[in-house]
């Protein structure tokens, strides 16, 4: 699998390039700007996209902005968002183009290697990956406010674990359920959120992005 | 995230909620809506009372000076305590009056009174310039106002009566009002018709000249009763002053903050990390589980020392404020809200940096307060920016108004007081409408310059 990896810390650039070479990934170019992104994109045609959040000129959202860019120009391009903090408004936004294939992450989340190679795969073949601090946050939330209040408790946990990106495996095991119970309860939640029409993992990054969005 | 389009079809059965608006607007000089007339003979009425009022000045002076003379004697101290009092509110009133004429505010400039025993206060008193002018303006306003309000007076009853000169000489005995002017003879009710002209004229002149001696007499208040410059420059200084006072002193308890939560915080978790490693390092080669059992650990105290980093970065200064500006930092805000929040920003162009995070810090405890402590079902925080005109700074007007229970005070918690402190350091200004039963509403203006 080919990346191209953006981060502007020679010494995070670096060990995230020897991250990805000890598990096989193939790091086509490793850039530390928003513009070089952009060419890099352009040129490597990679299989997935692993951006810091803040990248010089700007030192500001420049990393985010040239993802969302670049998923404009490459549609389902698959993008990996890494950041020294999340915030769920960053989240919607790489989001919002309903195509999948984004991640959002605390670069902390790294140091769980076997976990965050995961992430990085489930986001290469399409996959959604929230960081759980995004979730936590939006839990916080009053539930009269969105259109969620429909899920039951159960059905709303089990949204927020799709939304980290787990397997209906991953969520039985987690909720101590059966896989059957967890696709009743998914198949519920697309349900009373209108999302019975298109295809199970169409409808599974629908379903993240109408929590994100609520 | 409530936004702005689905704000109907959120608010159901709640009253909804509007942005704040001033209980009352700027008093004008002439109010629209009032006719021309009824303006003069309200001035006519007014002219009267202030022209007694002059006379009744002098008297006002002299007692206040009297007292003053004997303050040597000792009995003057209280007595000018006393006097002092019916004249300052005297100039108040007619401050106030001039106030309301000109249309601008004429504030009062009195130095705030000392705290120590009578004969302080009377120094005070006396070494205050206003104090002496006051007492200046009542021996001058003797002269001005009861010339710019006895003239006025003189004009409209000079016309009422020549207007009523025929009636006059029809209704009295023939040896009385025969003579309107001194120097020629009226006979009979046909001829005294012949000075009703003269009446009109002077109703005229009475119409003419109503407004321009009412406004003379408030500029003259206005001249000796409001603040001279100097006066102001100093309230000023003094006002600077306290307030550099306070923000430094704010930023010293924040970096004394600072420095114990990185003390007790990722200090603290980098040294543990530091001696898990060492651990782990020795006990490598006897005992493999452990060291691994140790290495986890090393690696929870990364991410609880990277998690208190961020807590901190969010306190000083938010990553979401310097890379979207005051709005989407409060939309990230009011996106984990507990409440179902609107943001309603109408700002043309960014804030300057610190008026940016003053302004975040604010709406960020307004809003936490409102949670806390009101239990609304909804919070609206609106922002607007009037340009400034001419030499004034434009205008930043950011409302939080919640519909939960009310009460609020600025004295009432800390949290609201941390507020105006925080925006005093820009001449910002906070005020809280929050009647018990609510709604609240926190309006906070700071005047700046957008880039």
């Amino acid at each position: 699998m080919r990346i191209v990896l953006a981060e502007d810390l020679a010494l995070l650039r670096e060990g995230l390039t020897r991250i990805f070479e000890t598990y096989g990934f193939e790091v086509a170019d490793a850039v530390s700007n928003g513009p070089s992104l952009i060419r890099a994109l352009t040129t490597q045609r990679p299989d997935i996209a692993v951006v810091d959040v803040r990248l010089p000129p700007t030192f500001t959202d420049e990393g985010l902005r040239a993802a969302i860019d670049a998923r404009q120009r490459f549609p389902g391009l698959p993008v990996l968002v890494l950041s020294q903090y999340v915030e769920p408004i960053y989240a919607r936004e790489l989001l919002s183009d309903g195509a999948g294939a984004a991640g959002y992450l605390l670069k902390d989340r790294v140091m769980d290697i076997d976990q965050f190679i995961a992430a990085v795969r489930q986001v290469a073949a399409g996959g959604t990956v929230m960081d759980p601090d995004v979730i936590a946050a939006l839990l916080t939330r009053h539930a009269a406010d969105v259109p969620l209040q429909a899920l039951t408790p159960r059905e709303r946990e089990v949204l927020a674990l799709m939304a980290e990106g787990r397997s209906n495996a991953a969520i039985a095991s987690r909720m101590f359920i059966t896989d059957k119970a967890v696709s009743k309860h998914s198949n519920n939640i697309f349900a009373k959120l209108g999302l019975e029409q298109s295809g199970e993992d169409n409808r599974r990054v629908l379903a993240v992005l109408t929590y994100l969005k609520s | 995230m409530a936004t702005r389009e689905d704000l109907s079809t959120v608010t159901g059965s709640d009253q909804p909620l509007r942005p704040y608006q001033p209980p009352h607007a700027r008093p004008g000089p002439d109010r629209p809506g009032e006719s021309a007339v009824a303006l003069r003979l309200g001035l006519l009425g007014q002219s009267l009372l202030l022209a007694v009022a002059s006379t009744a000045g002098v008297y006002l002076a002299a007692a206040w000076i009297c007292a003053v003379a004997v303050v040597g004697l000792g009995a003057g101290i209280p007595l000018t305590l006393v006097a002092t009092v019916p004249v300052r509110w005297f100039a108040g009133l007619h401050r106030r009056w001039a106030a309301a004429r000109l249309g601008v505010p004429v504030p009062a400039p009195y130095r705030p009174a000392s705290a120590g025993g009578w004969l302080a206060r009377t120094g005070t008193v006396l070494r205050d310039p206003a104090t002496w002018r006051d007492w200046a303006w009542l021996l001058v306003n003797s002269v001005t106002g009861l010339l710019t309000c006895g003239l006025s007076a003189v004009f409209f009853l000079c016309g009422l009566f020549y207007l009523g000169y025929p009636l006059l000489v029809r209704v009295t005995p023939p040896d009385l009002f025969r003579e309107p002017l001194g120097f020629f003879q009226i006979n009979g009710t046909a001829e005294s018709l012949t000075m009703m002209p003269l009446g009109l004229a002077f109703g005229v002149i009475w119409y003419v000249t109503a407004v321009p001696l009412a406004t003379l007499n408030a500029q003259m208040i206005e001249a000796l009763l409001a603040p001279t410059r100097h006066a102001e420059l100093q309230a000023r200084v003094g006002q600077l002053a306290s307030s550099r006072a306070e923000t430094i002193d704010a930023q010293a308890r924040e970096l004394r903050r600072i420095e114990r939560d990185l003390h007790d915080g990722a200090q603290a978790r980098l040294v543990s990390l530091g001696m898990s490693l060492g651990l782990a390092q020795r006990l490598m080669a006897q005992d493999p589980r452990a060291a691994q059992r140790l290495l986890a650990e090393a690696r929870e105290s990364t991410s609880g020392a990277l998690a208190d980093l961020r807590d901190l970065v969010r306190g000083i200064h938010p990553p979401v404020l310097a890379d979207r500006g005051l709005q989407g930092a409060v939309e990230a805000l009011a996106m984990v809200n507990p409440v179902p929040t609107t943001v309603d920003f109408r700002l043309p162009g960014r804030l300057p940096p610190p008026v940016e995070s003053a302004a975040y810090f604010a709406i960020a405890e307004a809003l936490s307060n409102a949670i806390k402590h009101a239990a609304p079902r909804r919070v609206l925080i609106t922002a607007e920016y009037a340009p400034g005109t001419g030499n004034a700074a434009g205008l930043l007007s950011i409302c939080v108004s919640d519909n939960g229970h009310g009460g609020a005070s600025i004295g009432g918690g800390t949290g609201l007081l941390g507020i105006e402190r925080r925006l005093s350091a820009f001449d910002g200004t906070l005020a809280v409408d929050s009647p018990p039963g609510g709604p609240t509403t926190v309006r906070m203006q700071v005047p700046c310059e957008l880039s």
